[in-house]
């Protein structure tokens, strides 16, 4: 496993990084931790004859939280994530979702820039995202724009970034209520066989707000729209549980691999689906 | 002469010999980096070697373009079959008497079959020279099930056109390899058909692979000055390969050397004789130059010798009270492309036949159909192609079996059917004689060990809170009780490539009272540094720390048959306490010359011989070989060495009771294992801490193969399972605690009691795990279900039977 030849580019600025992405044009990618890039690269599934190593590019480090909004550096570390105290407090989802990626090792170098520009249906972090309602701020030739996470995914491997954009942050609303990030998979390190990110707030007696967002069951993240206003107005009971699996179902389309057929997935999604929703209910 | 002093005591610590807990002495070099690996081997000039493989399971080779390789600048060589041919080396024999591909002769047969090699500069322009060897292919229907290959039109092994008998006997079709039996089939049909309680049952164990930390690889040098080719590699028989290595090219076995530097894990996964070695020795020919090729990993575990796949058809029958009366069992054999597993000539699958188990079953019959598939070969890893743990999860699945349908508990049905101590030496229906054993003790100990009983009222009152709706997980005790059959083998029944299965060390005592050892086989982890030093410590007297064990070299190694089969300590353990007994004979008679008394009246005494009845007078081994090097002895040679070469009389046969209790989520498939109780028996235990490390290792592995670890393909060959990302291998955080326990039968044959473990754990662990399984699912009629039990597979039970409501 051993990829082909490649020229290492590694620009200290944002400028000459976009500089060099567009000198080479196709013949150029950006690399954040690597650990999606350099396996794909070692499979010879990617061919990337210029690598731009964002590492030495210390604007784009950095987690900041501005009264209730979040922003998230692109290069910062699911290490980090794991890590930053205030983080934890402000949007304790991150936190838990981190945890259950990959292992100590690869949350080192992963980045959520590269997990979420990556668009690997498999990737936890743009499902969260979309749960949480982030927005990716683009920076690209023609200046900088903000894409929203729930508008961000095309298609496996495909986004709304153009490949002379970098992505350099993420922001988000800080939470308040309940959450939960809920996974299956098959061991440490693997991708998830169904995920399930859950936000909730409660009023009283019931759910005030939800926001729903599954992975790995589709070829991009699935925010349940649907699924989540199943709840809203509900006790989080056994009854609503079963409408927002549903309906989530509904908005779902897995596909067979080594983790199991459909059907398996679809009954995993909702179990794990409604795990999520009752941990989330009980953190109100 | 006080036996109980201190002194004595300190004595006997100090040696470190059987019974001590002494660390391994391996692991100071290994967990400080500083193992030295195939790959840590450079040579100057070396080139580098890898492979174009095939992406079809099955297709003709229409053309091989390497212009475009060729050209590209660092790029040496590209061999293809045509190269090889001239010196006849494009096919090459494999151990079980077939012969297969070296490079695509005009097709190939599996997914990742070498097609050319390429040599280069160095690996990364290999790399990008394979990329470049255009290869045309031309697809040909694909045979992946072994059962529909039987009736197939498709032929795959074309080479054998007209051949209507193999190495082992009558080919039936053109895709069938062979069909091997034993036992008495008419009786055993009697019996069956006469039978009380039958239960029959179709058991698929999966093929898997050992996935060994280390890929395999070697470095070949030939020395055309000289005319000698050193060949380093991953071998787990080094000897062996020097052998084939001479026979296959022509050189004289004393112009080949073969060393294997420490290795990675083995599993059999590097027994065989792969086409890297051979396209490596041939490259080094023709360049002059040292060549090294080392797999990576998705080579490793699409290409190399997988583990099982094996479809066992069984019958077994008893009488209402639960007394066997009979064993009946057909197995269809998925040998992949080529039959390449590492066989003793005499025994094409291997040891299956010890499939009647720990249990005394007066009657049987196996029949095994060898088959030809569009998938790699090999068969020969995790316990080797001896096929014991496809016997253990046989037997132990249908012991499970017959307890349900006498709707009776399957730890009483063992109980009434283990070979009591009182029958060893035991010969079975199928033609072994189990040395020794003492099955009632250790399943009494084990029961009482897990509170059995207890257990199985939990278990109840799961099921019944399960019924009521409260919970959502199952509860499932595995139960196993294997017997293995280890130290292959005794000459006249075991053999590889006609080679007798002894083995050997041979001992130099040096002067100032230190010693070195060779011996045969070769550790891949196993720690023989650390206990071969041990038998020889209590043997001669001479502290463990005092001894070098020297392993893997052919120029100074005694031949030896290598390590698989947990055969290193049954057979080469056995050498090494022997060898030591001429050594202490000898030592006897110097220090009865010493002593001035006649070498009668001396006797030995841990580290020294004594007067009888005077032992403040003696003389230490010590002091033995310094006299041994500096005096003139009447009537002895000087010096202090020796040499022992072990044909084993039987093969010996370990035990062992292993329990585990599982928590099963019938809604995502989800397991966690509670808790394991490993009990074995390996006879005389020489270091309990590395036998604790080995059990520990091979109950992971058992582990891993039952819940989720599997070589799978698609119906176009494809294999899904090609890296580790779908290959499972458990992490510390999967794998479940272990309770390691003992009971001691030593072997009545073998010179230090000892039996062997190595492989233990994983013959015992897979049916204990996968027992576990079915019984959490057995309240609810389950009888049987494939492994590996990965979560979709334990949701997909749980579905057919209705639990998902
Ligand atoms: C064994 C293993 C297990 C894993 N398990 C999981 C898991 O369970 N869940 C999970 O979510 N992930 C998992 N991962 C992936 C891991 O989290 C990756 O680190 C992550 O997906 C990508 O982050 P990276 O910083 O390594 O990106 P890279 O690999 O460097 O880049 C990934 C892609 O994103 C692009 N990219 C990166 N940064 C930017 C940017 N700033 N702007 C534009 N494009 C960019 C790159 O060009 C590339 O195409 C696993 C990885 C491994 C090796």
């Amino acid at each position: 496993m051993i990829p082909a030849a490649f020229d290492y580019h590694r620009p200290d600025s944002l400028q000459d990084a976009l500089g060099l992405l567009q000198t080479h044009g196709e013949d150029a990618r950006v690399m954040a931790g690597g650990h999606s890039l350099i396996p794909m690269m070692k499979l010879r599934m990617a061919e990337v004859p210029h690598l731009i190593d964002l590492q030495a590019i210390t604007g784009l480090r950095g987690i900041t939280i501005d009264g209730a909004t979040l922003r998230l550096g692109a290069m910062v570390t699911q290490h980090e994530i794991i890590e930053h105290a205030g983080l934890s407090c402000a949007a304790p989802i991150l936190r838990e979702a981190a945890l259950q990626i990959a292992d100590p090792q690869v949350r080192y170098m992963g980045t959520i820039g590269g997990n979420v520009a990556n668009g690997d249906p498999g990737n936890d972090m743009p499902g969260l995202m979309q749960c949480l309602g982030a927005e990716f701020t683009l920076v690209g030739p023609d200046g900088t724009r903000s894409v929203a996470a729930r508008a961000f995914y095309e298609a496996a491997y495909m986004t709304a970034r153009t490949d002379d954009e970098i992505l350099t942050a993420i922001s988000f609303p800080a939470t308040t209520g309940g959450y939960a990030y809920e996974k299956q998979k098959r061991k440490i390190g693997d991708y998830a066989t169904a995920a399930a990110a859950v936000l909730l707030t409660r009023k009283g007696g019931t759910c005030a707000s939800a926001s729903i967002a599954m992975t790995n069951l589709s070829d991009v993240p699935v925010w349940s729209e649907a699924a989540a206003q199943a709840l809203v107005g509900t006790a989080c009971d056994d009854t609503a549980i079963k409408a927002a699996m549903a309906a989530m179902d509904a908005d779902i389309d897995p596909g067979e691999d080594n983790r199991g057929p459909v059907a398996f997935k679809r009954h995993v999604a909702g179990v794990i689906l409604s795990r999520a929703i009752s941990r989330a209910w009980s953190r109100t | 002469m006080n036996d109980l002093s201190p002194e004595r005591d300190n004595r006997i610590a100090n040696l470190k010999g059987l019974g001590c807990s002494r660390k391994r002495v391996e692991d100071v070099r290994f967990t400080q980096g500083k193992g030295n690996y195939v790959d840590d081997i450079k040579m100057a000039g070396m080139l580098h070697g890898d492979f174009v493989r095939s992406p079809y399971a099955h297709a003709r080779v229409v053309s091989i373009n390497t212009d475009a390789a060729m050209a590209l600048d660092g790029v040496i060589a590209v061999l293809t079959a045509k190269d090889l041919e001239p010196l006849g080396l494009h096919w090459m024999p494999t151990l079980a008497g077939d012969k297969q591909m070296v490079l695509a002769d005009g097709k190939v047969l599996f997914q990742g079959q070498e097609v050319a090699y390429v040599v280069a500069r160095d690996r990364y322009v290999a790399a990008d020279a394979v990329e470049l060897v255009e290869v045309e292919y031309e697809e040909l229907p694909v045979l992946v099930d072994p059962f529909m290959a039987l009736e197939s039109d498709t032929v795959l092994r074309e080479d054998l056109a007209g051949q209507t008998s193999g190495a082992h006997g009558e080919r039936r079709h053109p895709n069938h390899i062979f069909l091997w039996e034993e036992g008495d089939k008419a009786a055993t049909e009697a019996v069956l058909a006469e039978a009380e309680v039958v239960a029959e049952e179709m058991i698929y164990y999966h093929r898997t692979h050992p996935c060994p930390l280390e890929t395999c690889g070697c470095v070949a040098s030939m020395d055309k000055v000289n005319g000698k080719l050193t060949l380093y590699g991953t071998f787990q028989a080094p000897h062996v390969v020097r052998t084939v290595a001479s026979l296959l090219s022509g050189i004289e076995e004393h112009n080949i050397r073969v060393v294997s530097p420490d290795i990675g894990g083995g599993f059999g996964n590097k027994v065989g004789v792969y086409p890297g070695y051979v396209c490596s020795i041939v490259a080094s020919i023709v360049t002059g130059k040292p060549v090294k090729w080392v797999e990576d990993r998705m080579e490793n575990l699409m290409a190399t010798a997988f583990a099982r796949d094996y479809w066992m058809k069984g019958r077994i029958s008893a009488t209402k009270e639960g007394k066997i009366t009979g064993l009946h069992c057909h197995v269809t054999a998925d040998h992949g492309a080529f039959d390449a597993c590492a066989d003793p000539t005499k025994f094409p699958a291997g040891f299956f036949h010890i499939c009647t188990g720990s249990y005394d079953i007066p009657v049987a019959y196996v029949g095994v159909d060898g088959v030809y598939t569009n998938k790699a070969p090999g068969g020969v890893a995790y316990r080797c192609s001896f096929r014991v743990t496809e016997a253990a999860y046989f037997i132990e699945r249908m012991i499970e079996r017959l307890a349900q349908e006498l709707n009776m508990d399957s730890a009483e049905l063992r109980r009434i059917n283990f070979i009591r101590k009182d029958q060893f030496p035991y010969h079975s229906a199928l033609g072994w004689e189990y040395d020794s054993g003492d099955y009632h003790t250790a399943w009494d100990k084990a029961l009482a060990a897990v509170g059995y009983d207890t257990l199985r009222a939990e278990q109840a009152e799961r099921v019944e809170a399960f019924r009521r709706g409260e919970t959502r997980k199952l509860m499932g005790i595995g139960l196993s009780f294997f017997t293995e059959i280890v130290g292959a083998g005794p000459v006249k029944n075991c053999d590889i490539l006609g080679m007798g299965m002894f083995d050997s060390c041979e001992i130099r005592i040096h002067p100032t009272g230190s010693a070195i050892a060779r011996l045969g086989t070769i550790s891949q982890g196993q720690g023989h540094a650390t206990t071969f030093a041990q038998i020889l410590a209590s043997e001669i007297g001479i502290p463990a720390d005092s001894i070098t064990i020297e392993e893997g070299d052919t120029d100074t190694a005694p031949y030896g048959l290598g390590t698989y089969g947990s055969r290193s300590t049954p057979v080469a353990g056995a050498a090494t306490a022997l060898a030591g007994r001429k050594i202490r004979a000898k030592a006897q008679m110097i220090a009865a010359y010493l002593l001035e008394v006649h070498d009668n009246d001396v006797e030995f005494d841990v580290d020294r011989f004594v007067i009888k009845g005077a032992p403040e007078r003696f003389k230490t081994m010590k002091e033995i070989a310094y006299a041994a090097y500096n005096q003139a002895i009447p009537g002895l040679e000087p010096g202090l060495e020796a040499v022992s070469y072990y044909d084993p009389p039987n093969m010996t046969y370990p035990f062992g009771a292993y329990i585990c209790m599982m928590d099963v989520d019938v809604d995502t498939g989800e397991t966690e294992v509670r808790q394991v109780y490993a009990l074995d028996d390996c006879g005389t235990r020489i270091n309990p801490m590395v036998i604790e490390g080995q059990v520990h290792g091979g109950l992971t592995e058992a582990f891993a193969i039952v819940m989720g670890q599997e070589i799978a393909y698609d119906e176009m060959g494809n294999c899904k399972t090609g890296t580790l990302m779908d290959f499972f291998l458990p992490t510390a955080v999967e794998t479940p605690h272990y309770t390691t326990d003992f009971t001691e039968t030593p072997s009545p044959h073998h010179p230090i009691g000892a039996k062997g473990v190595g492989e233990s754990p994983n013959v015992g662990g897979v049916p204990m795990f996968s027992n576990a399984v079915h019984d959490a699912f057995r309240a609810f009629g389950l009888k049987q279900s494939h492994m590996p039990h990965d979560h979709w597979r334990i949701w997909r039970i749980a579905e057919g039977l209705g639990l998902h409501g």
